[in-house]
């Protein structure tokens, strides 16, 4: 992966940089030190790592303007940055660049119940924003599996998802208002306690645009009354076709379910020598089904759902009879990773989408390549919406491995867009899958994109060299080449 | 016009085509799927209109796949039918304004339309509008080139959201000859509890506490008496009454069960009432379709106001004392549909005004020509907003090509 070359004027001009960033961030929220730099270098993508040229931590939404005012104005590059779990490589720092951390914005502002909203500052974590809000029986619903430690700010880059993505929606389903600051250093209020926009959908548009458009330094989110209750089933299959049915046959029956998880053989037994979450280890799919709600549907809809399991070979079905039950029912699942972790030195996570009717396919296409790079995989699926986490096992001390490892990882994301689905459902392009942006969208696709960041950062300084393979200068993409021509179709209709 | 012509292209290189000739005659065009908004917006439209109605047809429909794709002109009837079949919708009630606009034909809607327009009906509140159930698009922009973006599956985060700023732009960024949508199961069962006899502020606790509650209420609205009078479900309009509406629904036991609890919890506030399936659905077509506005002879202008749910009864109130002024709430208070006869500038300031103390934009939907020439449509955007949403505009459309004045003057 080629980084754009430094600028080395910007490297020259370090130290007074940082001066100038002291006048406005006083204190210790500018660092320049390298030791103290070297937590920054990478981000959850550890495959890659730079150091960046400074990093500062303002306070106030009027120091990051002034920030980025002065960056602007010096033509520096920004990188802006969360909790830095991104796992495409958002986050990572450019040499060449300031990379603006928000871990400072920190307040919940201001909880709003009668409204169902809550706003917050970027650095306040996805969990601790239904943290605030549990005793009070709220809670906010995209759960990624990082919600420990990632940012509202990151979620909102990256349209975070998580388990109950499918009934609740992504980030991008869940917010209501932003602020913004521009490259420009102009603060932007989009949207509020209101629904819907009277004009372009900003707040869609910015959601999802990994730090390139703007910073984002508050945001509002929608609340929701918690459910009353929540069961899950335990269901293990003979082979992932018959769990892929299965799965098929839920929706088809009318049902949503709260969340719906899969797992093939390789991740259920990472887990269940990790957690000890009592899940069969001879299946070859497990299914994880969440039913949330009022607690007469929630009994209703586990027989109906126990049933339609029945119907399609379930091998094993246990239902959680209590809350600690269900928690252990996910144990598993939401330790996969380090579960995977343990069993292999390290581990690579992919994040594709497709059409849930081609998992099979997709699933036997992916054991050939794992025989033909030598590389074990186990799969993490969010099986409703087709959501597939292959986590790849590597070693990165093995000569070669890390490359294997990535050219697997290429191979199975252009499987995904072969079969009808995409490059990533939730993590986002970032540096990690930028070079394929090419399986999926043709020149023009791509430059139609880069003029919508034209309209925001026309010196392209936020966070470039992620999500393009080649970042366009804006009066090239402005430019344009008018053919010259006759009146269009002169042999059909028109009057 | 003798300059007036119509294009209709049949095929997405035709589209491409015509799209480049307009292009490389800085000839500005009307964008039209099936017209059904065109009464909607400031009425002077170009002279040159691109007709899109060629491009219909379920091209993809897998309902356990919960995804549809079809020609962005494919009539909302043909795409209700489909869905129909397969017991499924499109969750956020796309609302047909066909007898709110005075329109002879009830069914002119078509898919691309309701995209453009990001319109949403009362589930709005649960279930998101439009833009939330939009995967992806295959369009033609102001520059005369082709783009495309989102795909078939709902988790993608595969480059900018472009399917969300295409929802809403009312055809000023590019003409969208495919779109893909989410669709979702239909509710098994659908009944709405009515608490009758209570006022604007009374309902605005009403729908909070039901929202807040964990009772999945899919939609929350209130009817003064004199609008309440004018339903077409019998035994709603028999109430004789102002009423809150709260609709549950999910499989049966658990609606009847929920209900319950919504009956028992609001018994104190007034007297209660039940509106089973069809009673049911019929009364939210008629909140969806804003019904209570649609009679023949009302010409009153009719504006559509979102703001924080709180705020709701507020601005009814604020706005209440203009002539002819009724009004009712949809999105638990978040909505306001304000009906109001207002030969002077349809009283656009005083809406304005009313709606810039809460935070908010306020839409005309209905109005006279002369009316629509005169005023902005559209709530103006704060300054660095407008300029934002200018530079986008012109990096999709630089000639200002695609329906000229259709959302802000000069854009
Ligand atoms: C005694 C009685 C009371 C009714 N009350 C209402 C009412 O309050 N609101 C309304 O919109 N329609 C009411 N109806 C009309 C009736 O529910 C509808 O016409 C029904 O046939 C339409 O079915 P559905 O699918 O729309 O309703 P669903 O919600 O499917 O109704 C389910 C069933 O319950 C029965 N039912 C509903 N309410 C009662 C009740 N209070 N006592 C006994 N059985 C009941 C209905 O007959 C129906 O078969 C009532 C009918 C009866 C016989
Ligand atoms: C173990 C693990 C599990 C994960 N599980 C999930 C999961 O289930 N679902 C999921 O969606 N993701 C998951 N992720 C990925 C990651 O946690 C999310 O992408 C998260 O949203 C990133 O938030 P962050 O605060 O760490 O952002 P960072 O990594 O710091 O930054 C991510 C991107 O956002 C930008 N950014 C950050 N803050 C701002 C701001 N205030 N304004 C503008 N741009 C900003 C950055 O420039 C960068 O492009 C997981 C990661 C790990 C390590």
């Amino acid at each position: 992966m080629r980084m754009p070359e430094p600028d080395r004027e910007t490297l020259a001009n370090r130290q007074t940089i940082a001066a100038e960033l002291r006048r406005i961030v006083p204190g210790d929220g500018v660092i320049v030190d390298e030791d103290a730099l070297r937590p920054f270098e990478t981000d959850g993508l550890t495959a890659y790592r730079t150091l960046p040229l400074i990093v500062v931590l303002p306070e106030t939404v009027e120091q990051v303007a002034a920030v980025l005012k002065y960056c602007h104005q010096n033509s520096v590059k920004v990188v802006p940055r969360g909790a830095g779990t991104s796992l495409s490589g958002g986050a990572l720092p450019l040499a060449d660049g300031v990379l603006l951390s928000l871990t400072k914005f920190k307040q919940i502002l201001e909880l709003d119940y009668e409204n169902r909203c809550a706003r917050v500052q970027p650095g306040v974590t996805n969990l601790a924003i239904s943290q605030a809000v549990d005793a009070d029986g709220y809670y906010y619903a995209p759960d990624p599996s990082s919600q420990i430690a990632c940012t509202i700010g990151g979620n909102v880059a990256e349209n975070a998802g998580g388990v109950h993505c499918l009934k609740y929606g992504l980030t991008t389903n869940n917010l209501l208002g932003l602020e913004l600051v521009t490259i420009e250093g102009e603060i932007i209020r989009i949207g509020g306690k209101h629904l819907d926009s009277g004009g372009y959908d900003l707040l869609g548009l910015l959601t999802g645009s990994e730090g390139m458009l703007g910073v984002v330094t508050e945001v509002t989110v929608r609340l929701l009354p918690k459910p009353e209750c929540a069961r899950a089933l335990l269901v293990g299959f003979n082979s992932s076709e018959a769990g892929g049915d299965c799965v098929a046959a839920i929706i088809a029956a009318g049902i949503i379910p709260g969340g719906m998880e899969m797992m093939d053989h390789p991740a259920i037994n990472a887990a269940e020598d990790f957690v000890n979450a009592g899940y069969p280890r001879d299946a070859q799919a497990l299914l994880i089904i969440e039913l949330d709600g009022p607690e007469a549907e929630v009994d209703y809809l586990i027989e109906e759902v126990s049933r339609i399991a029945r119907e399609n070979g379930a091998s094993s079905i246990r239902i959680s009879e209590s809350e600690q039950e269900r928690l252990t029912f996910w144990a598993g699942r939401k330790a996969a990773f380090p579960a995977v972790g343990r069993i292999s030195p390290d581990y690579y996570c992919m994040d594709g989408t497709i059409p849930r009717a081609k998992l099979p396919l997709v699933l036997s296409r992916m054991r050939e390549m794992s025989d033909k790079y030598g590389l074990r995989v186990a799969n993490v699926f969010h099986a409703g919406d087709g959501n597939l986490h292959p986590l790849i096992m590597y070693d990165a001390n093995v000569p070669g491995e890390l490359d294997r490892a990535e050219d697997f990882g290429n191979d199975i994301l252009k499987l995904c867009v072969e079969v009808g689905g995409v490059l990533t459902g939730e993590h986002g392009v970032g540096v990690e899958k930028r070079d394929l942006m090419g399986e999926m969208f043709t020149d023009e696709d791509m430059a139609q994109q880069q003029r919508v960041k034209c309209a925001f950062d026309p010196k392209a300084l936020l966070n470039p060299g992620k999500v393009f393979p080649t970042l366009h200068r804006c009066a090239e993409l402005g430019r344009m080449h008018i053919r010259q021509g006759q009146i269009p179709f002169p042999d059909i209709p028109r009057f | 016009m003798s300059d007036a012509q119509i294009f209709r292209p049949e095929s997405a290189e035709q589209l491409l085509e015509t799209m480049s000739w307009l292009v490389s005659e800085k000839m500005p065009v009307n964008l039209q799927g099936r017209g059904s908004k065109r009464l909607i917006g400031n009425p002077d439209r170009s002279a040159t209109t691109l007709d899109l109605s060629a491009f219909t047809g379920i091209s993809l429909y897998e309902p356990e796949e919960l995804v549809m794709s079809a020609g962005a002109a494919t009539p909302m009837a043909e795409i209700n039918k489909a869905l129909d079949q397969a017991h499924q919708m499109l969750a956020y009630d796309p609302p047909n304004f066909a007898s709110l606009l005075g329109l002879a034909d009830k069914e002119s809607g078509s898919l691309g339309g309701m995209i453009a327009t990001n319109l949403a009906g009362p589930r709005r509140i649960k279930a998101g509008s439009a833009r939330d159930h939009f995967l992806g698009f295959q369009a033609v922009s102001g520059r005369g080139e082709a783009f495309k973006s989102g795909g078939r599956v709902v988790k993608n985060v595969t480059g900018y959201d472009l399917s969300k700023l295409m929802a809403g732009s009312w055809g000023t960024l590019g003409a969208m000859h495919q779109v893909t949508v989410k669709t979702l199961p239909r509710p098994e069962k659908s009944r709405t509890v009515l608490v009758q006899g209570v006022d604007a502020d009374e309902a605005r606790t009403i729908m909070s506490a039901a929202l807040n509650s964990p009772n999945e209420v899919s939609a929350a609205c209130w009817l003064p008496k004199s609008l309440a009078e004018r339903s077409d479900v019998d035994i709603f309009r028999h109430l004789n009454n102002s009423c809150v509406a709260l609709r549950v629904e999910g499989p049966g036991p658990s609606v009847q069960y929920r209900c319950k609890i919504l009956r028992d919890r609001f018994k104190s506030e007034g007297k209660i009432e039940e509106l089973h399936t069809s009673n049911s659905a019929r009364f939210w077509r008629e909140i969806r379709d804003v019904s209570p506005f649609a009679a023949k002879i009302d010409d009153r202008v009719i504006w559509k106001i979102s703001v924080a749910p709180t705020a709701g009864p507020a601005i009814l109130s604020q706005l209440s004392n203009l002539k002819n002024a009724e009004g009712f709430l949809d999105w638990a208070g978040g909505l306001v549909w304000l009906a109001v006869d207002a030969p002077k500038m349809g009283a656009e300031s005083l809406v304005r005004d009313a709606v810039n103390r809460h935070g908010g934009h306020a839409t005309l939907i209905r109005g006279p020509e002369k009316l629509r020439r005169e005023i902005s449509i559209f709530h103006p955007q704060p300054t660095p907003l407008a300029a934002l949403s200018r530079r986008l505009k012109d990096n999709f459309d630089p000639f200002g090509l695609l329906n000229p004045n259709r959302m802000y003057p000069g854009t």
